[in-house]
């Protein structure tokens, strides 16, 4: 594949996809004359970004692999010394978190509807929150990856502290100040990198790192610094604290935003950054990340056994699942090109389910919140009585949540399991206990919430409306469908990892000899 | 004096006649109106001069001879950075103005003077952009310093006067340390021209005592650039200079706060960056000098940052915001390993781009500031609570100063601050980098406390705030300056690579 004449050109698809949300929240800001207008035009918004990540997923052409639907102006700042263009396309490792957002987008966008204190700025901000996103999923180059990694966060503070509940001042500000403190970290690592090579072309420094130009600060650092800006993110335990409380503070749909696309964002960044720039060094400390993995597994899960608060264990239950894309990255240091693979693979199916799955159970905790104005498990009980179809979203849920054969969660944790195994074979066993431990909390807590003895309470609620209905389907379907047939995706992920696992058996192959 | 002379200092010559030309006419035709056109259209004269100058220094960015106009001998240099600088600091000028306009009414008596004072500072600075020689920069430093002062102490107020008083000190003092390097480098060197104590000093090896013949051997030197650095310290507001920082700047009038912050800090970059790039940028003793810089930087940023978190006023928090801001700024200055390399630009350059975007934003911040206060009397964060309702355009103004005050995309902060990252780096200070992102950090949380109290607490009252006309001219300017930079910085990046180019020739 001739990589240099392909990274050129302008498709236009991309640029689109990104830019639109900002053009529809400015086109709210100036047009929209009262809440029905906002609410109109936001969801037009979110159809249209999610119609455009089905085009970019129905666009990528598997065959060809490598990056695909490039835009790209080589004249943004062009200082000799300092070159920063203007590059977005997709790989088989962005398309499914396009895909995602563009879904997640829409069903935050819809699980909105609701909302009736300043109408006006929540839907823009909601809206400028999913084209950063966008952008980080197709920037290519290093100083636009960030800019959108950074731009994602005044949204987000903004969502946060204006529209969430309990101590939603502090829980925006922790999230900020954890993020903003890693992205320092991965800011740094970013140029030393360009210091290095002289390049911020996310398509290039991969080649141009390993052929063993000398780095101004070493490797390890170098990877390290990239690696803490990612683990915040997603997040990597101990520098998980924020977690919890953004995601049980925020309002649903941006909890939904929150577990569904931005954690998915670190473990992007450590597939597209660390592992495809640094594949040896990431293979030489991928101890670390298993062990940072079953930790995440392990602790999150027992740590989510005890919470009482609805919310918050879903919050909890992601730490302990994003635990399992570690384990799966963690397979790079396998001798066997294939084990790597799948293990890789696996990591990033891991995410994109997680994402719809917890998806879904933010936003059916959300229905339940706005009915029953509780989030305190032990006074709910008995649910499905009065709202069959959300309980049987959540416990579909929760099934998936826990890895049952047919659903999505099912295919990205076997993977992972598979392709850690063969080295990391202990590490492997022990985070096997973490899916018995989710097995316990998950239907502990379907138990007590949807079945049993019914607060008398809770007699009068009704079931999900017809627009409540939408994103439900949407969700549900996603998670049916990839988990009856995963090669959709897996196929996708597998010709970008493939690179990737190349050059770690390349490099090791010249330490043997 | 030829008519050459007069040709180039054209601009600062109209600017001080201006000055002159208000007070005269508001002696002797008490006519406010009259006065207040007269203003406005006086200042666009300096304004073309200049417009006219960069059109004589050569149209092409080619370096050559021809691109540098000396005059008065060759004490003053006419280049593209000066006429840069020149632009930077009549803008400010103008925007300070308008935001004086409704604030000054709380010293009726001497408005005039006000204007007049705050117009003779700004030609002290435009001359302090284009002198090449120790003396000439001592005194345009000082006819920038005694204008400041009266001007701090204008409002008449306890608080105001003893900023004056304070502010006059510190600056005697600081003016003192610089002459006595000076003295030194005129001592050691026996010229106080910029380009001839390069030339004189080229080869001295610092370490080297036994060697040399003058005496002190060459610690003389090192101790005169001590000395330059510290009474430099003192006009940039770094640490370990800082100390009057914070009283003046909540003494003052809030505008001329503003002005201190973003001109009085651009004219002790453009001399630092003259005279440090052009005199003292030899391999041997500008290893020493970078690296004071860079200590400098560290201990001017988390001090700043540290002590900002703590404030309870909008004036002491963007006071210790600017001696955290003058770190960021000083990593420009610590790339200076050789002259010829090609990176030598990149610290200069971000420096000055710097410069002109922290002008931007903090007179973005500012504005929006003395418009909320003329209103509310008062200057707290407190008194802030519930700005998103009551004031949402001066609020949502304020909010995008501070965001790009923090350094996050897409304002001009985080681009400044990128710059002067990347060249830090490039000189191998990945250290210095690291304590720049991590203090930003830092600054993330009381900036965005401050919009927080903006947005999310409730108004202590339900009067609406809007702004005047002109002021919301100032805010537009100064906010899209920040934005639009902040997306596409290539133009202002360029130009401020033209300009130190110049430094080193």
């Amino acid at each position: 594949m001739d990589g240099l004449t392909q990274n050129t050109g302008f498709n236009g698809l991309l640029t689109a996809l990104v830019f639109l949300p900002f053009l529809f929240a400015l086109g709210i800001l100036i047009f929209a004359r009262n809440d029905h207008h906002v609410r109109l035009m936001a969801a037009v918004g979110g159809l249209v970004e999610l119609v455009l990540s089905i085009a970019v997923f129905i666009a990528y052409k598997k065959v060809e692999s490598g990056f695909q639907l490039i835009d790209r102006f080589n004249s943004w700042i062009p200082i000799d010394s300092f070159r920063v263009d203007y590059f977005l396309g997709v790989d088989g490792l962005s398309v499914p978190m396009v895909l995602l957002t563009g879904i997640l987008g829409m069903v935050a966008i819809l699980a909105s509807m609701r909302i009736t204190n300043r109408v006006k700025q929540y839907f823009i901000w909601i809206l400028v929150l999913q084209g950063a996103v966008f952008g980080v999923f197709t920037a290519l180059d290093f100083i636009m990856f960030f800019l959108f990694w950074e731009l994602e966060l005044i949204p987000m503070f903004f969502l946060i502290s204006n529209w969430g509940t309990g101590r939603k001042d502090y829980s925006a500000m922790k999230f900020i100040i954890f993020t903003f403190l890693g992205s320092a970290f991965m800011l740094v690592g970013a140029l030393a990198l360009y210091i290095s090579v002289g390049t911020f072309d996310m398509t290039a420094l991969p080649e141009l790192v390993q052929s063993g130009i000398k780095l101004v600060i070493p490797a390890g650092a170098i990877f390290g610094l990239l690696f803490v800006g990612f683990a915040v993110k997603l997040p990597v335990w101990p520098l998980h604290t924020w977690l919890p409380d953004a995601h049980t503070d925020a309002p649903t749909a941006v909890s939904v935003l929150l577990a569904g696309v931005l954690l998915k964002m670190g473990g992007y960044g450590m597939i597209r950054v660390t592992a495809s720039i640094m594949p040896d060094v990431m293979a030489g400390l991928a101890w670390l990340l298993v062990a940072a993995g079953v930790i995440n597994v392990l602790y999150g899960a027992v740590v989510t056994v005890r919470q009482t608060d609805l919310k918050r264990l879903v919050a909890f239950s992601s730490i302990s699942h994003m635990g399992y894309v570690l384990i799966g990255l963690s397979a790079i240091a396998s001798k066997g090109a294939d084990a790597a693979a799948v293990g890789l693979t696996g990591a990033s199916m891991q995410m994109f389910t997680h994402g719809t799955i917890t998806g879904l159970m933010f936003l059916t905790v959300g229905m339940i919140y706005d009915r029953t104005h509780t989030r305190y498990i032990p006074d709910l009980g008995g649910l499905s009585n009065r709202m069959p179809i959300i309980g049987l979203a959540f416990l579909i849920a929760g099934l998936a949540s826990l890895g049952l054969p047919g659903t999505s969660g099912f295919a990205s944790e076997i993977l992972v399991f598979l392709g850690a195994f063969p080295v990391w074979a202990w590490p492997t066993a022990l985070a096997v206990f973490g899916v018995v431990i989710t097995a316990g909390y998950i239907l502990w807590m379907t138990q007590r919430t949807l079945f049993g003895h019914m607060n008398s309470r809770w007699e009068k609620l009704t079931d999900a409306s017809k627009l409540e209905l939408v994103p439900i389907v949407m969700l549900v379907a996603t998670i049916l469908i990839f988990g009856i047939y995963p090669a959709f995706l897996t196929d996708l992920f597998k010709i970008s990892v493939e690179p990737i696992v190349a050059a770690v058996n390349s490099s090791s192959e010249i330490l043997s000899r | 004096m030829s008519l050459h002379d007069i040709y180039l200092l054209s601009p600062e010559i109209s600017l001080a006649g201006l000055a002159l030309v208000i007070v005269l006419l508001d002696v002797f035709i008490k006519n406010r109106i009259l006065v207040q056109s007269t203003l406005a259209l006086g200042l666009v004269v300096p304004i073309v001069f200049s417009v006219l100058l960069w059109n004589g220094v050569g149209i092409s960015d080619n370096l050559n001879s021809n691109n540098q106009l000396f005059g008065i001998f060759d004490t003053l240099v006419v280049d593209k950075f000066t006429l840069l600088f020149k632009f930077l600091f009549l803008g400010i000028l103008a925007i300070v103005m308008i935001s004086s306009i409704t604030y000054s009414h709380r010293f009726e008596k001497t408005k005039i003077e006000y204007f007049s004072l705050l117009i003779f500072a700004t030609v002290g600075m435009m001359l302090l952009a284009s002198t090449r020689e120790l003396i000439t920069i001592y005194i345009s430093l000082e006819l920038t310093a005694l204008p400041m002062a009266v001007l701090i102490a204008i409002s008449g107020n306890k608080l105001s006067s003893e900023a004056g008083i304070k502010f006059l000190i510190l600056s005697a003092v600081s003016s003192a340390l610089l002459l006595y390097g000076m003295v030194w480098v005129y001592g050691l060197t026996g010229t106080t021209d910029v380009a001839e104590i390069f030339n004189s000093i080229q080869g001295i090896n610092i370490e080297n005592v036994s060697g040399s013949e003058t005496a002190f051997g060459n610690y003389g030197l090192l101790l005169g650039v001590i000395l330059i650095v510290a009474g430099f310290g003192f006009k940039i507001s770094s640490v370990p200079f800082h100390m009057w920082v914070p009283d003046v700047y909540e003494g003052a009038p809030t505008p001329i706060t503003a002005f201190l912050s973003v001109a009085s800090k651009a004219a002790g970059f453009a001399v630092i960056l003259r005279v440090f790039f052009g005199s003292f940028s030899t391999e041997s003793i500008s290893i020493e000098w970078s690296m004071i810089f860079a200590i400098m930087a560290v201990l001017s940023m988390g001090i700043g940052n540290f002590v900002a978190i703590a404030q309870k006023k909008m004036k002491r928090l963007l006071a210790y915001s600017t001696i955290a801001h003058a770190g960021y700024m000083m990593m420009g200055l610590t790339v200076v390993s050789s002259r010829m390399d090609d990176f030598t630009f990149d610290g200069p350059a971000g420096v000055v781009f710097y410069l002109i975007g922290y002008a931007a934003t903090n007179l973005a911040a500012f504005v929006a500031l003395i418009a909320i206060s003329n209103k509310t009397g008062s200057d707290s964060i407190e008194d802030l609570s519930g700005l998103g309702r009551r004031a949402p355009v001066l609020a949502f103004c304020l909010a995008i100063a501070l965001v790009s005050l923090t350094g996050i995309p897409p304002t001009v902060g985080f681009m400044a601050k990128l710059n002067v990252f990347t060249s830090a780096f490039n000189g191998g200070l990945w250290w210095l980098v690291l304590a720049g992102t991590v203090s930003s950090v830092i600054s993330a949380y009381y900036y965005l406390r401050i919009i927080k109290v903006m947005y999310l607490s409730d108004p202590l009252e339900n009067v609406p705030i809007k702004p005047d006309r002109l002021t919301s001219i100032a805010l537009t300017v100064t906010v899209l300056a920040v934005v639009v930079f902040g997306l596409y910085p290539t133009p202002v990046i360029r130009a401020a690579r033209v300009a130190v180019e110049f430094l080193l020739v």
